[in-house]
């Protein structure tokens, strides 16, 4: 690989010499399959482009590439998880580079290829690699501007960018690519390319459609599902009864003469079969699941002792924000407070349950895979294995929407794992759906008390929290202990839980102007195996903390919009609130449809976007349904505002699916929410009315919005209900108060 | 084995297959077709929905021996000639799909619903999407998206 790292003068490179492989894998016949992987009936045929290895972040190259004549190549390492990013990092470079947007493309996470960006979570795409190569597309265009001013002998401020080309004096133009005339730009991005002002934006604050539904709706190959590389085998994995439970017995001769099996692996508890055809791994898979005896320790402690547990086990807390006077102000107050709330552990949940491809030649693995970030899959798989990561080549490809930590990574490792066994031959594995309910990680439960104390004008002059969680991100960033079947290996990696995050506290820190807070988090080891979902702590904190909210609006006798407006200092949240009180025409409900609703308000990680939202009721018999929910988002810059909309409007029924209906069920045998009967979810018929409206700022900075909607739309559930009831309520899920 | 005659897509083809083995992974593995999916392998999800004689109906359960003679049609063949259905058509409009996953299901199920009630109201719009799970909750562009292509049939 060339040192690019000092050279400090953009320069250009010959494709010829640098566009090839250096990991020297050659085994892709996965290009057939998505070389081309959007507009597929556009005219002109997008070629793709020879594969050149990344040479670190701050290299132009890294992120925008013109190796294909009139083409450009995007790259970024973050995955398409179904929330249009894809779409929206191609505005972002067409934007800035002055191209028409049909002429670009985009390569997702490929270890081969991309740059490093960790995982795709936390929404902060758009923020981080859309500010990449926002940076280096401007970058592109400065050089590509300067390059055709030497050329023609002008000075720079005689030549401008449009269009893909570069426009002189005297009706001088030369397009991108002969300017480049085979060559591409390398060097340094070095922040002092102008970057283009927000009011000429022409492509970005568009909705521009996605280009990927095209594909889906015509059922062409597009998901990681539909992969098939020549001689591919199928495989199953069966997954203990339980978290501890050790293989005892399994007669291998019953199963490895089914029809199609091609191999049972048996490691220690880790089993897995291959066969032919996936329904005869299928086949074999039951047969193995009905004769395979198991040594199992009971799932402790019991469903219902769960909170009271989590109390008892508690320690010393980490004092996260300390404040030795708190307590001691909260007394002085003229009004307090103390509420706990409770949720449960709640599921991905995933339409289609998780499936990678492997393959395994001369020592070199090549993964297709789901995951969120291609680079720490890499990384783990090295320690999985114990060989270089240089030998690993991780493949980015859309899965199923994975709202998190789910199953992308394990089931990436178990087909590393089993196709191990197998050389030169590629392996798909998918899990079963009882795999995926079962062995997914969950979002934690939460047990939350909330302390307060008010003053006689309806000011908060002091607030405490306590948070019980499990961790909230077990991502096997390095370690193939956080791969649940390496713990299952007869040589088990050991899983350290090790560094409960800041997940757990995430957004329970009020938003709110008061003078005197204390954060305390009690660290809690649970009976089930956790990880990050969507938004993290920020679900069960905001939905406590905005439930409180308007407990104390009640205690102070307010409003419930103007005792949040009161008690904020911050404009752009102080502005969500109105915009929704406007939307929602709260000062002419009546007092019937106001006793039916509720609202909730926050900022995401407090530094994301604004999110704000009422939610309406109704009765359908004996029973509640969710009329309606109106929110306003705030995002900054919006790039694509219909994509911004779909993804809140995706996450305001997923929150409240969660909401009402959803608790992870377990027995001391096993998990017992096995599928979608024993964990129902929201279906059409539950579907309210939804209104997303969006304040756009184009001049400041993008934010992450993809979380933004699921902790305030539990908490506007929880208000509405409880105004309609005329009493709190503390604990979710909701479902014995609504329909199913 | 058996010899099994299928009629996929206006095509009635032999094949020579486990009776048992359910249609979904006949239809992706023999025929090679993508758009059925699996996602439960219970009757839960619609995942793996297609088209049967004109009604939706998921094929991860049942034999592909009890689909002989039936008229199976998947999403692959409803656009003609290069041109999209009005569900389709209709379902792009709307931007009508976060991952996508559930998309078979829900197109399959809004065309058949299509094919027997032409001018549905929103309650039964509901009443056919109702066993397609989504996870991401596009429900709401989805009921749209028939909307709008009942709208412009008229
Ligand atoms: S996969 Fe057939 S209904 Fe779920
Ligand atoms: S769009 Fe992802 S499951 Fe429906």
């Amino acid at each position: 690989m060339k040192d690019t790292t000092t050279n400090n003068q953009n320069r250009r490179s010959f494709l010829k010499t640098s566009g090839q492989l250096i990991i020297g894998f050659n085994l892709f016949p996965f290009l057939q399959f998505c070389t081309n992987p959007e507009n597929q009936t556009d005219l002109s045929t997008y070629p793709g482009i020879a594969i050149r290895p990344n040479a670190g972040k701050d290299i132009m190259d890294s992120w925008i590439r013109l190796d294909a004549k009139g083409f450009v190549t995007v790259l970024t390492g973050k995955q398409e998880l179904g929330q249009g990013i894809r779409t929206a990092l191609l505005q972002i470079a067409a934007e800035e580079l002055e191209v028409p947007f049909d002429i670009c493309h985009i390569i997702n996470g490929d270890t081969a290829q991309t740059a490093n960006e960790g995982y795709t979570a936390g929404s902060n795409s758009v923020e981080g690699s859309g500010s990449a190569i926002r940076q280096a597309a401007a970058e592109a265009k400065y050089y590509l501007i300067q390059e055709a001013a030497k050329l023609w002998q002008v000075n720079i401020d005689q030549v401008e960018a449009k269009n893909g080309a570069i426009l002189g004096p005297e009706n001088r133009k030369i397009s991108y690519w002969e300017l480049l005339n085979g060559e591409f730009i390398e060097g340094k991005i070095t922040g002092e390319a102008p970057i283009k002002n927000p009011k000429n934006h022409v492509i970005v604050g568009k909705s521009i459609p996605r280009a990927d539904i095209s594909k889906m709706i015509k059922g062409e190959p597009h998901f990681i599902h539909d992969l098939r590389l020549e001689g591919m085998l199928h495989a199953r994995v069966v997954h203990p009864p339980s978290y501890n439970a050790k293989l005892e017995a399994l007669d291998e001769s019953k199963i490895s003469q089914l029809p199609g099996v091609v191999k049972l692996i048996v490691d220690g508890s880790f089993v897995a079969i291959v066969a032919k055809r996936e329904y005869q791994a299928i086949k074999a898979r039951e047969k193995i699941i009905e004769i395979a005896k198991w040594e199992s320790t009971n799932i402790e402690p019991a469903m219902g002792d769960l909170f009271s547990n989590m109390k008892n086990k508690a320690s010393n807390p980490k004092e996260v924000e300390a404040s030795p006077t708190i307590n001691q102000t909260i007394k002085q107050a003229k009004n307090q407070l103390k509420s706990t709330y409770r949720k449960p552990y709640t599921m991905h949940g995933s339409t289609g349950p998780g499936c990678a491809v492997a393959q395994w030649d001369n020592q070199k693995l090549t993964v297709w895979s789901p995951t969120q970030g291609v680079y720490p899959l890499q990384n783990t798989l090295a320690d999985l294995f114990s060989i270089e990561k240089e030998s690993i080549r991780c493949i980015g490809m859309p899965g199923s929407g994975c709202y998190g930590h789910n199953s992308a990574d394990d089931v990436s490792a178990e087909a590393a794992m089993i196709a191990r066994h197998l050389p030169n031959q590629p392996v798909r594995l998918q899990w079963m759906r009882d795999n995926e309910h079962r062995w997914e990680p969950y979002g934690s439960a939460m047990q939350l008390t909330l302390e307060a104390g008010l003053d006689q004008n309806g000011n908060i002059t002091s607030w405490k929290t306590e948070i019980w969680s499990d961790t909230h991100s077990t991502r096997p960033n390095g370690n193939a202990g956080h791969y649940v079947s390496a713990r299952h290996l007869a040589k088990p990696f050991e899983f350290k839980k090790g560094g409960f995050s800041g997940g757990s506290y995430r957004n329970a820190s009020p938003l709110y102007e008061i003078t005197d807070k204390a954060l305390l988090l009690y660290d809690y080891e649970g009976p089930l195996r956790t990880s990050a979902l969507r938004g993290l702590g920020a679900y069960g904190n905001i939905f406590a903390l905005e439930s409180f909210i308007d407990e104390l609006a009640s205690i102070a006798k307010m409003d419930p919009f103007d005792f949040r407006i009161q008690n904020l200092k911050n404009n752009r949240a102080i502005e969500v609130l109105k915009t929704l009180k406007s939307k929602t025409e709260w000062e002419n409900l009546s007092e019937r449809t106001k006793s039916k609703s509720g609202i909730a308000f926050a900022q995401y990680k407090n530094s994301a976007a604004y999110f704000a939202v009422m939610v309406t009721l109704e009765n359908e018999g004996e029973k509640l349904k969710i009329k309606k929910m109106i929110s306003v988002i705030e995002a900054g810059q919006c790039i694509n505002p219909d994509g911004l909309i779909n993804q809140t409007e995706g996450g305001m029924i997923q929150s409240a699916s969660w909401t009402i209906l959803e608790a992870v069920q377990y027995n001391e045998k096993e998990i017992i929410s096995k599928d979608w009967n024993s964990y129902p979810i929201f279906r059409a018929k539950d579907i309210p009315d939804i209104e997303v409206h969006i304040i756009n700022r184009p001049e400041e900075k993008p934010l992450g919005a993809g979380e933004a909607a699921q902790g305030p739309v539990a908490a506007a559930i929880v208000n509405a209900l409880s105004n309609h009831l005329g009493k709190r309520i503390y604990e979710l899920p909701l479902r014995e108060y609504f329909e199913n | 084995m058996k010899k099994i005659t299928l009629k996929v897509n206006g095509k009635k083809t032999k094949h020579e297959l486990d009776p048992e083995e359910p249609l979904l992974y006949v239809l992706r593995e023999e025929f090679k077709l993508s758009g059925a999916k699996y996602g439960c392998g219970l009757h839960q999800c619609g995942a793996c929905m297609v088209l049967v004689d004109d009604q939706a109906e998921p094929t991860c359960m049942n034999s592909c021996e009890y689909f002989e003679g039936k008229d199976i049609e998947t999403i692959e063949h409803l656009s003609q000639n290069n041109k999209l259905h009005a569900v389709q058509k209709a379902f792009f409009e709307a931007q009508a799909a976060q991952c996508g996953y559930c998309l078979n299901g829900m197109l399959i199920s809004a065309v058949a619903l299509l094919r027997n009630i032409p001018q549905p109201n929103r309650l039964q719009i509901k009443d056919a999407l109702q066993q397609v799970i989504c996870r991401c909750g596009t429900h709401v562009r989805f009921i749209r998206a028939v909307e709008n292509a009942i709208a412009q049939k008229e």
